[in-house]
């Protein structure tokens, strides 16, 4: 019914949660519930850090299917080689720099999983990772 | 601006905050202020979406031309009933140059024709207290959000509706106090409790709309909203002829310090509060509890003005001075030690809320989910067209806000002067082509004709 892709620059710490600002206000014109609401940004702005400090570049895809919510990050590598330790709390690549901007405690994707009613990832190193939370309403 | 008890409470979308049309000159300064973007300017006045107004005096504040007011109740209002308690924010003892005690500034609302004075601080004793036990004994969503400040918890029905479950569901202080004082005052006095009346005396405006649209509850419990401004040139007077002994009981630093920021988290005991003040930063912080990035934090305090209470759109004296000042009467309170355990156990279960807090859905689009795509497309598809400038030129608040003005019906592209601009400048040049396109039509003519035909024709187009 309505599908909107947002780009996101690799590294861009000034620019990171642009996006997912965007998608709220447009959940908000839209009238998704609020509990609904609230787990969709905190998935989208984990995301999103996520495309700014671990990727290459890539994008969010926001789209609103009858009964649900489909919430993509597709990017351009490095890729996760062991996507079981990546998706343990804790475990992260982050470097000091980004830990000492408060982000890169190893919550991201643990934290977009339990918030999601879908999930999956799905990564190839040197290739990219894609993930896709789905929520229904 | 002053007026009676004219206005019926519970009116729908009823405002303190309001425009004194003569004294506008349409400038975009309120504008660009608003934290909810609640003004527009049209036909060169500004015009305050109600539904959308929040209360907290930012435009009062930013105003230049003073066009923006806050309506209060007039003196006369303690005349209402037969029994008049003031309820003095603590934020007013910080307001009076010299070193005041609170106990002289409190003779001075006697001599204002009060019958008897409840501390608003001691209000906030008893809500610190219930907002401590709740923060021990219950499983409630973290972090635990203030209800104090009137303009937050509405901006938090507007902007963040997901965070409505966390606001801390107890009255204000100034409910309590009302409530306690006119308790209090019926028990001493042996009177009927609808013969007393409780009379806020106020730094801000968004009390005055939470007592007549009250939210969480039914009604208020206070009568009356007096601003600061108004009784301060009198009590002012009194202070300075000195007093006589009155008693009553008096607050403690607990309950004084919540005028300043910080002060209600220090109040409450918690472990891990926060404290912002000023509406723009609460509003970042409140977007980041959103997204969750807060370990830990178990109680938020977010005040509208830069100051918390203290820098009040109501108040006379500057924020920082009256900070510098609530200190030293704080640290002098502090020296009393008040135990009033047994009454706030009472006190605390009465406190509650009564009514849920509603969202506000003023930022979702009307219709159906499918007319409420269509629109937030064609909002999308106006934005691309606009130059993006946010300048507020047009008399909207951004590009975006226009662009849903426009798709609204309530303004045309043509609003934009940028727009207007480049559609002028096209016309201009057709003119241009046309005059030299029948140029040789009259050879007869010389060329001062001509050129004169050139000027006109450009004129025209600027007319447009």
């Amino acid at each position: 019914m309505i599908k909107e892709t947002y780009p996101v620059k690799a590294g861009d710490m000034t620019a990171a949660g642009d996006v997912s600002a965007r998608i709220k206000r447009q959940m908000k014109q839209l009238g998704i519930s609020a509990p609904i609401m609230r787990r969709i940004s905190v998935c989208t702005y984990e995301a999103e850090i996520n495309l700014v400090i671990h990727s290459l570049g890539g994008e969010l895809t926001f789209e609103i299917m009858p009964g649900k919510i489909l919430v993509c990050a597709r990017d351009r590598g490095p890729g996760i080689a062991d996507i079981d330790k990546a998706m343990t709390e804790g475990w992260s690549t982050a470097s000091n720099e980004v830990r000492n901007m408060g982000f890169g405690a190893g919550m991201g994707l643990p934290n977009m999983k339990r918030n999601a009613d879908e999930f999956s990832i799905t990564s190839q190193v040197g290739v990219g990772t894609e993930i896709s939370m789905g929520f229904l309403i | 601006m002053k007026e009676g008890s004219a206005l019926p409470k519970n009116e729908t979308y009823y405002h303190s905050v309001r425009l004194d049309v003569e004294k506008c000159k349409g400038c975009t300064i309120c504008l660009k202020h608003c934290p909810t973007e609640a003004i527009r300017i049209r036909n060169n006045r500004a015009t305050i979406l109600s539904e959308r107004c929040i209360d907290c005096g930012e435009c009062i504040k930013v105003c230049k031309h003073h066009a923006k007011v806050a309506v209060t109740d007039p003196l006369d209002i303690i005349h209402k009933k037969r029994y008049a308690i003031a309820l003095p924010a603590p934020t007013l003892y910080a307001q009076f140059p010299g070193e005041h005690k609170a106990t002289a500034i409190i003779a001075a609302l006697f001599r204002l024709g009060f019958d008897d004075v409840f501390e608003v601080a001691r209000g906030a004793e008893v809500v610190s207290y219930a907002i401590g036990k709740t923060l021990i004994s219950q499983d409630r969503t973290l972090p635990v959000i203030s209800s104090a400040c009137p303009a937050i918890v509405r901006m938090i029905q507007i902007n963040f509706p997901s965070l409505i479950e966390n606001i801390i569901d107890i009255v204000s202080p100034m409910e309590a106090a009302a409530k306690i004082a006119k308790e209090e005052f019926a028990r001493k006095h042996g009177v009927p409790a609808q013969e007393i009346g409780a009379y806020f005396i106020t730094p801000c405006a968004a009390k005055v709309t939470a007592v007549r649209a009250p939210i969480g509850q039914e009604e208020s419990y206070v009568d009356g909203v007096i601003s600061i401004l108004d009784v301060y040139t009198a009590m002012n007077a009194f202070i300075k002829e000195g007093f006589e002994p009155f008693e009553i009981d008096r607050a403690s630093a607990v309950g004084i310090r919540w005028a300043a920021p910080g002060g209600e988290a220090t109040a409450v005991g918690s472990r891990n509060a926060l404290c912002v003040d000023g509406i723009e930063n609460v509003m970042r912080v409140l977007e980041q509890i959103e997204n969750n990035r807060f370990d830990r934090l178990d109680y938020f305090e977010g005040l509208a003005c830069v100051n918390g209470c203290l820098g009040g759109p109501l108040t006379v004296e500057n924020a920082y001075v009256a900070k510098n000042r609530l200190n030293r009467i704080i640290k002098h309170a502090e020296q009393k030690k008040v135990n009033r355990t047994a009454i706030f156990e009472h006190a605390q279960d009465t406190l509650r809320m009564t009514k849920p807090i509603e969202p506000n859905n003023v930022l979702q689009l009307e219709g159906s989910i499918f007319e409420r795509l269509e629109k937030a497309e064609r909002i999308e598809q106006v934005l691309a067209s606009l130059p993006g400038l946010d300048c507020g030129s047009c008399g909207s608040p951004t590009c975006r806000a226009l662009a849903w003005d426009i798709v609204h019906g309530d303004a045309s592209e043509m609003n934009c002067i940028h727009k207007l601009n480049e559609r002028i400048s096209a016309l201009a040049s057709q003119m241009i082509e046309l005059e030299r396109s029948t140029r040789f039509s009259s050879p007869q003519e010389g060329e001062k004709t001509q050129l004169r035909a050139k000027e006109e024709s450009s004129h025209e187009a600027f007319r447009v």
